[in-house]
């Protein structure tokens, strides 16, 4: 059986800019599968030309075996997407717009049975316009689903929403998978990657950097242990000039690389001698955050990214 | 093209237009109170006597002066004196748009006091058989009472009665297919302009692609939607004007091509402006730019044959004067040579427009 999105060498160049540089992936039937990057990585132009919404400058593309941009109106019946910043018609209501797809599909829905399953049964006859941007999201997904298609494209289906939308948004993206419906996931969430994906793919400057099962690029990405300071950055300068192991400073944390007992040890040395003052210290090994924040970059180099790192629990 | 999916689209973008109220004031309401504000500052409807202007060639005589104050006197005429160097006041009544006059021979007092027949002439418009009753009824009648009263029932004054030009019409009757031709334009055109680049910015045309729903199939049930609203104003306009303002215009079959292929015009030109512009600002520009000068320029308010010849150039350049001037052959002449003529051009420029704006119109990015 072949996989559902195979790409190879992809390019995507805006004038002189180039979005995506040589991306080879596949995603397999019945997977989740999560795209992850900060603002500008080339997450989104590459699930455009997934989607058939834009062309590509270069390399090869098949969704379902077919072309995405050549071939568009014949997947169109067999992919369900949310697009980025998904907007509707403002004075239309959900059910409308859910009786309207199904039309348009030829298909027939129940609209009440699936606007609950988005939890969105209570808005069903308000317009658009009056919807939160949770309840607008929750719509976008409906529609995504109105025809019951093989392979979703959700582009960022939960940025900007509070935790209940958008624990109402994973609960439906688990569902598809127990339907054994294939979901191509963009997020900037490590959280949600690690919640629903079964596999990962990092995307930094139109490159893909790392890629496989959370726990594998943990391992292949990750350092051995860590040991966390809650102090000023000045402990970060303070301890790099005497120890050689990586020292990364962020959010009022001081993160240290550790081997060994001998590596703790000596780093609460060194920190005591410094007489910067911490609060408290904690020791942990490596999350997918942790990784991401490593390959990406520095927090805030590439984008708004601003992972909530209070510690380690 | 699916004619279920077009149906589909139609049902959505009609909820969504009325629910805006916007479009509906401006397409329905709008060319109504036009016709109301327009009618009643032009066509003088309070005024239930007869406007008529005088030509007198005998000099402002004592005989003549006494007829026209007879007249005068009879209320049902408002004499206006028009300046005796007019030879042929057929044509000027033509050239100020007016349709009744009234000539006093050189001679009129002397042939009346000696008894030698004269001749006083008439111009009536024969559109309007009332006002030429009117006037003519009142001429005659204190005609035959100066006859009367100085030789006994010899009638000396005499009077002819005669049409004036072929169409001297009231201003009400070239408003009524003017302000049709009106919202012709401006409905389908702001609205489409607007909906064409909002559409592209807020990505609902993206939204669109994404479902079976083809361009065309959307191009078609927008056009059909604003065909719809076309008939409807129409008829609103035509039913308005002749209940307030009694207006001579007729409802005919060959009205239809210029209510069905100018929305498709002004749609497709609408959607070209909306396409080629990266923002709705400059699509709104764009929109302005296209659009005001064929609407004061066209004969919307004002009838082209009343422009200096070389605005009259400028307005045969211009669509919409082809559905206007269509429509006023169609309504007001029933003159069916033209109407066809009329209906060949706006055909033509509907269908390059349409192909062009659809090829424009792409609603994925490259």
């Amino acid at each position: 059986m072949s996989d559902v999105i195979e790409i190879h060498g992809l390019v995507k160049d805006y004038g002189s800019l180039r979005a995506v540089d040589g991306i080879d992936l596949s995603v397999h039937r019945g997977e989740v599968f999560a795209f992850l990057g900060p603002n500008g990585a080339g997450k989104t132009t590459t699930v455009e030309i997934l989607e058939g919404l834009r062309d590509r400058t270069s390399g090869e593309v098949r969704v379902l075996g077919l072309d995405p941009w050549k071939d568009n109106p014949k997947l169109v019946p067999r992919q369900g997407v949310i697009p980025q910043d998904f907007n509707f018609f403002e004075k239309i209501t959900p059910s409308e717009a859910v009786a309207f797809y199904a039309g348009l599909f030829g298909k027939k829905v129940d609209v009440t049975g699936l606007l609950r399953r988005v939890q969105l049964e209570d808005k069903a006859d308000s317009w658009f316009e009056t919807l939160s941007g949770g309840q607008k999201q929750k719509l976008g997904l409906a529609l995504a689903l109105v025809h019951a298609p093989e392979v979703l494209f959700l582009d960022e289906p939960t940025t900007g929403l509070d935790p209940q939308a958008r624990r109402a948004i994973w609960e439906v993206i688990r569902s598809l998978k127990a339907e054994g419906r294939t979901v191509f996931l963009t997020t900037h969430y490590l959280e949600e990657a690690e919640i629903l994906a079964d596999r990962v793919a990092i995307i930094h400057r139109g490159h893909i950097v790392a890629m496989g099962t959370p726990a594998e690029i943990i391992r292949e990405h990750g350092r051995r242990g860590l040991l966390t300071f809650h102090a000023p950055a000045e402990l970060a300068d303070y301890l790099r000039g005497r120890t050689d192991r990586t020292v990364v400073a962020h959010d009022h944390a001081v993160d240290v690389e550790v081997r060994g007992p001998e590596d703790v040890l000596q780093a609460v040395r060194l920190a005591t001698e410094s007489h910067i003052a911490w609060e408290s210290l904690s020791t942990r090994s490596d999350t997918l955050e942790d990784v991401f924040i490593r390959l990406v970059g520095q927090v805030g180099e590439s984008g708004e990214e601003k992972p909530a790192h209070e510690g380690s629990p | 093209m699916n004619p279920r999916r077009v149906f589909l689209n139609l049902s959505v973008f009609a909820k969504g237009y009325i629910r805006g109220r916007v479009g509906l004031f401006f397409g329905l309401v709008f060319p109504v109170i036009l016709i109301l504000l327009f009618g009643a500052i032009f066509s003088n409807t309070g005024n239930t006597a007869v406007d008529v202007y005088v030509v007198n060639h005998d000099h402002n005589s004592y005989w003549s002066q006494q007829f026209l104050q007879a007249l005068n006197q009879s209320h049902a005429l408002t004499l206006h004196v028009v300046d005796p160097s007019v030879t042929n006041l057929s044509t000027w009544l033509s050239q100020n748009d007016q349709s009744t006059g009234l000539v006093i021979p050189a001679g009129f007092e002397a042939n009346y006091l000696n008894g030698t027949p004269l001749r006083l002439t008439v111009y009536t418009n024969p559109e309007s058989a009332a006002t030429s009753g009117i006037v003519q009824g009142t001429v005659q009648g204190v005609s035959n009472q100066f006859n009367l009263r100085a030789y006994r029932g010899t009638p000396i004054i005499n009077v002819q009665n005669l049409q004036v030009g072929s169409q001297q019409l009231r201003y009400v009757d070239y408003l009524i297919p003017g302000l049709i031709g009106f919202s012709v334009l401006t409905s389908p055109m702001f609205a489409m302009v607007n909906i064409s680049s909002e559409y592209k910015k807020q990505k609902l045309f993206r939204q669109l692609s994404l479902t079976p729903l083809s361009r065309g199939e959307w191009l078609l049930s927008t056009i059909i939607w604003f065909i719809v609203l076309t008939l409807i104003s129409t008829l609103l306009m035509v039913g308005v004007g002749q209940a307030a303002f009694g207006a001579h215009v007729t409802l005919t079959p060959l009205m239809l091509p210029f209510l069905i292929l100018g929305p498709l015009l002004f749609v497709s030109l609408g959607l070209l402006a909306g396409t080629v512009s990266k923002t709705p600002e400059s699509a709104a520009v764009i929109g302005n730019i296209i659009t005001f000068p064929m609407m004061f320029l066209s004969g919307t308010f004002f009838p082209v044959s009343l422009f200096p010849p070389w605005l009259v150039t400028v307005a045969h350049v211009l669509p919409l004067f082809y559905v206007i001037d269509g429509l006023n052959a169609a309504m007001i002449f029933g003159n069916v040579g033209v109407a066809l003529t009329d209906i060949a051009v706006v055909g033509a420029l509907a269908i390059v427009f349409f192909i062009v704006s659809i090829r424009a119109f792409e609603w994925r990015e490259k």
